[in-house]
């Protein structure tokens, strides 16, 4: 059983890495010439000055994008944790947002808001005042670096939230009690003191705008704007297909985001000594702005509106017009369910619905099973070498969704076990990708089991399987049913890793919302849009609902 | 019934240091004996109890149960935990927060090598839920019962199968002070009841000296000493064990004069000390006297006789039952606990007298 799990995880993580370094080292084999090795790639990679240029753009869109997402996120987060600020309590419903809005509809539907030919505020502002030039233009770094900022700044304010929330207000009181006044506990001392986890939080979220595939695929292609992860979509789509340049860039991107996965995971286990939990509960004094409160609460609105309002609404709009068009008087007595009717009559959609339920149902299945094992063996076990099994397991994080794509296709077109273009290649590669959550969530709940738990059914007379099965795996539960559910919405909506490894029979959601786009096809695209949009909804009210009735009893 | 021999317990500490345990533990509990294995923490007698539950691999030694080894090092004999049949219960309880009252107290028959019906299932399991009087939660969540509860429910679910031997880590640690006492007679009554042969451990010496019928000191990973309660508090092996088992007054000193009758006189701090001596003792001999704060007299009017020295009341606090005097003699202070009738002011003088039979004395 342990050494089983210990297999499957070398397995799915090590292999497609390996082979990603192999194949870069690689000349492409044809029917001609066998393949060589060689520096080739790494040559025709790095030798150019494009290369550079592609380095340069990758990281100034990374910045960007992260620091414009820390930045929103920080504000807010620090609105909601620590001042009296109204409305606070939809905050909460922000952390849902890059969940329930996968990011290739998020850009859609900016770009459907912001393009200079049919952007709808554009064209709202030019005829409000009159302009000659679209005041905005999407397709642009500032466009880019706009769109993923706002599509992850959730994220950052929930990493944030949790910072705030982790400190002890003493330490900050006694701050005040010797004397010093606001600006010098903010500085001195709150600062300082959460200085770890903001430099977490920018790291986190710049290996996450690096790895980031569908803003620049949709946003930078088009004008040549072309970052290491669009680069890689291109390498491999050109005729004939350069896997060997391809891998020689996902290694470039494999190589940064492990520094940056490094750092964070230093950073987090230096954290102890700036341990601000305390057993305590406690509540952090928060401050009394005034009047500013509506100011704040403004900035709140028009960020609300932003990131879930104008996206949501620009699908909803088009998704019953005919072709797109602005809202007018006249367009809404065109008002259509045709788009509807298409997606329902697309001759694939139940199969392609199918494949991603079936695909998202197993991998969560699969995933939080065999993590829980890993778990318990890292977590409970005291057999030496068990954090390599934790290193391994978790090592898909620092793949690039379109990097791990890559990888698998090589493994697999070397190594022919006849599942190349079937739908058990984007099984495998979900596992994979999703592994490391699956082992996150299992690991924060095993942590909370206490060891005398299992000891004393041992004592009872019970053996290892009847202790994992009827001790540990019930007591996991909350985090297992989280976890599943967290695993299974990723995995719905997954397209960087799929965009490599679909054939036309194994097409999932995510896969025809491109096609649609890449066809022009955007009222129809804006229906399947809505519709899974709602889904996703769906279904992570489902998880909090789930998650209210099972969580752990106290 | 229960013999621990030569048992050698070492492993590896976050730090990857070897942490030494228990080291050569040696001792036999008979039958329907409770045995205590007191010390205070990181003393080794959690890990001898764990050795013998089987959750730790000792290095050496061996340990057997009504003549059943269960491990010897000579031999390779390691029975797994869940086959050796003792009942535990944990300091923490580990009650299973997804099960019920009844459930909990189950799953030892449901999951043994003996297969149970149904109906001996419920039977034996509200028989000793009737046992630590919880029948009537049986259909509770086990998360909803308090600390008390809890603490007699994991007793349940240890006694259910009628186990060989029942091990008990510091089960009283975790309540509070008033249900920590009755929960002392309670366990007391189980024990002597159903003559289960019990191994007791717990840094409280108070507990210790009243459940026990037999104590072994524990400091370091070795046995100090190993005597009935009324020994270990009386006569302590070693200055450890003077020290640790109640509060206690040392003094250093050298023996001057022995006596036909086992009385020596020893030279301290505080002057000439007359105490008697069970072991034999030789004039220039280094030893320790350990006097209890209630062994030491004190009295407003100079009593005639030895061992009485001349004080000054430094400190008193008041406890209720009792009264704690700290005075000085000379320049060493002295602990002594009174019946609150005596109420010499603070600063006043007084007499300290010690009675040499109460004095024990340790070579040093």
């Amino acid at each position: 059983m342990i050494g089983a799990c210990v297999a499957f995880a070398v397995y799915i993580a090590v292999i497609p890495l390996a082979f990603l370094l192999w194949q870069s080292f690689r000349t492409p084999q044809t029917a001609a010439t066998p393949a060589v090795w060689t520096l080739g790639n790494y040559i025709a990679a790095y030798g150019t000055a494009e290369t550079f240029r592609l380095f340069l753009t990758s990281m100034r869109f990374a910045f960007g994008a992260s620091l414009f997402s820390f930045i929103v996120g920080t504000a807010l987060a620090w609105m909601n944790e620590r001042t009296n600020t109204p409305f606070k309590s939809i905050f909460f419903a922000l952390s849902l947002i890059p969940l329930v809005i996968p990011s290739i509809l998020f850009t859609v539907s900016w770009i459907l808001l912001a393009s200079p030919q049919i952007g709808i505020v554009n064209q709202l502002i030019q005829g409000w005042f009159g302009l000659e030039q679209p005041p905005f233009d999407i397709y642009s770094m500032g466009g880019m670096i706009w769109v993923d900022g706002l599509h992850y700044s959730p994220m950052a304010f929930l990493l944030m939230s949790a910072a705030f929330r982790a400190m002890d207000p003493s330490l900050e009181e006694s701050a005040t009690m010797s004397g010093a006044n606001v600006w010098q506990v903010m500085w001195r001392v709150t600062l300082k003191l959460t200085w770890p986890a903001i430099f977490a939080t920018v790291l986190i979220l710049f290996v996450r705008s690096i790895e980031s595939f569908e803003v620049p695929a949709l946003l930078g292609l088009p004008v040549g704007i072309e970052v290491f992860t669009s680069s890689i979509y291109t390498a491999v789509h050109r005729y004939p297909s350069q896997v060997g340049l391809a891998s020689a860039y996902g290694v470039a991107l494999l190589v940064i985001t492990t520094a940056g996965v490094y750092a964070v995971s230093r950073l987090s286990s230096k954290g102890s000594k700036y341990a601000t939990m305390t057993g305590k509960g406690f509540r952090p004094r928060q401050i009394d702005l005034g009047a500013w409160r509506w100011a704040t609460a403004t900035a709140f609105i028009v960020y609300f509106v932003m990131i879930v309002v104008l996206p949501f609404f620009v699908l909803l709009w088009s998704s019953f017009q005919r072709f797109y068009t602005v809202p007018s008087r006249e367009a809404l007595q065109n008002l259509t369910l045709d788009p509807y009717r298409f997606v329902f009559a697309y001759p694939d959609l139940a199969s392609t619905v199918w494949n991603s339920v079936m695909l998202s149902f197993g991998t969560a299945t699969v995933v939080m099973l065999v993590t829980s094992v890993i778990c318990w063996i890292v977590v409970k076990t005291k057999l030496p070498g068990r954090w390599v099994l934790d290193n391994i397991a978790s090592l898909p994080l620092v793949f690039p969704g379109i990097v791990l794509g890559l990888a698998i296709m090589i493994f697999y077109l070397n190594v022919d076990v006849g599942i190349y273009g079937t739908i058990w290649i984007m099984f495998i590669s979900y596992i994979t990708r999703f592994m490391p959550y699956g082992l996150r969530y299992n690991t924060t709940s095993m942590l909370q089991i206490h060891q005398e738990l299992e000891e004393s059914a041992a004592m009872c007379g019970a053996s290892w399987t009847t202790t994992f099965r009827r001790i540990v795996l019930p007591l996991l539960k909350p985090g297992l049913v989280a976890g599943w559910i967290y695993v299974m919405i990723v995995s719905i909506r997954e397209l960087s890793t799929s965009i490599l490894l679909y054939s036309p029979d194994t097409r999932v959601v995510s896969i025809v919302i491109w096609e649609l786009w890449e066809n022009g096809q955007y009222v129809e695209l804006s229906a399947l849009g809505v519709l899974f949009i709602l889904s996703l909804f769906f279904l992570v009210l489902l998880a909090r609902w789930v998650g209210a009735r099972y969580g752990i009893k106290e | 019934m229960l013999r621990v021999e030569g048992l050698f317990t070492e492993y590896p500490n976050d730090r990857g240091e070897i942490v030494k345990a228990a080291q050569d533990v040696s001792f036999t509990v008979e039958e329907g004996r409770l045995f205590t294995l007191l010390g205070p923490s990181g003393c080794g007698k959690t890990t001898t109890l764990r050795s013998i539950a089987g959750l730790e691999r000792p290095r050496a030694g061996e340990i057997s149960v009504s003549g059943r080894v269960v491990f010897s090092s000579s031999s390779g004999v390691f029975v797994a935990p869940n086959r050796r049949g003792f009942g535990m219960v944990f300091q923490s309880y580990a009650i299973w927060p997804h099960m019920t009252v009844f459930e909990n107290a189950a799953f030892p028959l449901e999951v043994g090598d003996r297969k149970y019906s149904r109906r001996q299932v419920r039977e034996n399991v509200m028989r000793v839920l009737h046992a630590v009087q919880l029948e009537e939660l049986a259909d509770r969540d086990a998360t909803k019962l308090s600390g008390g509860q809890q603490q007699r429910l994991a007793l349940a679910r240890a006694l259910v199968m009628e186990p060989a031997l029942l091990l008990l880590d510091e089960p009283l640690s975790n309540l509070d002070a008033k249900l920590r006492d009755l929960m002392r007679f309670e366990l007391k009554r189980l024990q002597r009841e159903l003559k289960i042969t019990t191994v007791y451990v717990t840094h409280d010496q108070g507990e210790a000296l009243a459940l026990s019928h037999e104590i072994a000191v524990m400091d370091h990973g070795r046995i100090q000493q190993i005597g009935r309660p009324r020994d270990i508090y009386e006569n302590p092996a070693n200055q450890f064990v003077a020290d640790f088992v109640g509060n206690t007054n040392f003094f250093d000193g050298v023996v001057s004069h022995v006596d036909s009758g086992e009385r020596c006189l020893v030279r301290t701090e505080i002057g000439d000390m007359l105490v008697k001596a069970v072991r034999p003792f030789r004039p220039g001999d280094r030893v320790a006297i350990s006097i209890r704060p209630e062994d030491v007299g004190l009295i407003e009017t100079c009593p005639p006789g030895d061992n009485v020295w001349r004080a000054t009341v430094e400190q008193k606090v008041f406890l209720g039952e009792a009264i704690d005097f700290r005075v000085t003699v000379g320049a060493r202070s002295l602990l002594s606990r009174q019946h609150p009738t005596l109420r010499t002011p603070v600063g006043g003088t007084i007499f300290v007298l010690v009675n040499p039979e109460k004095c024990v004395v340790f070579s040093t």
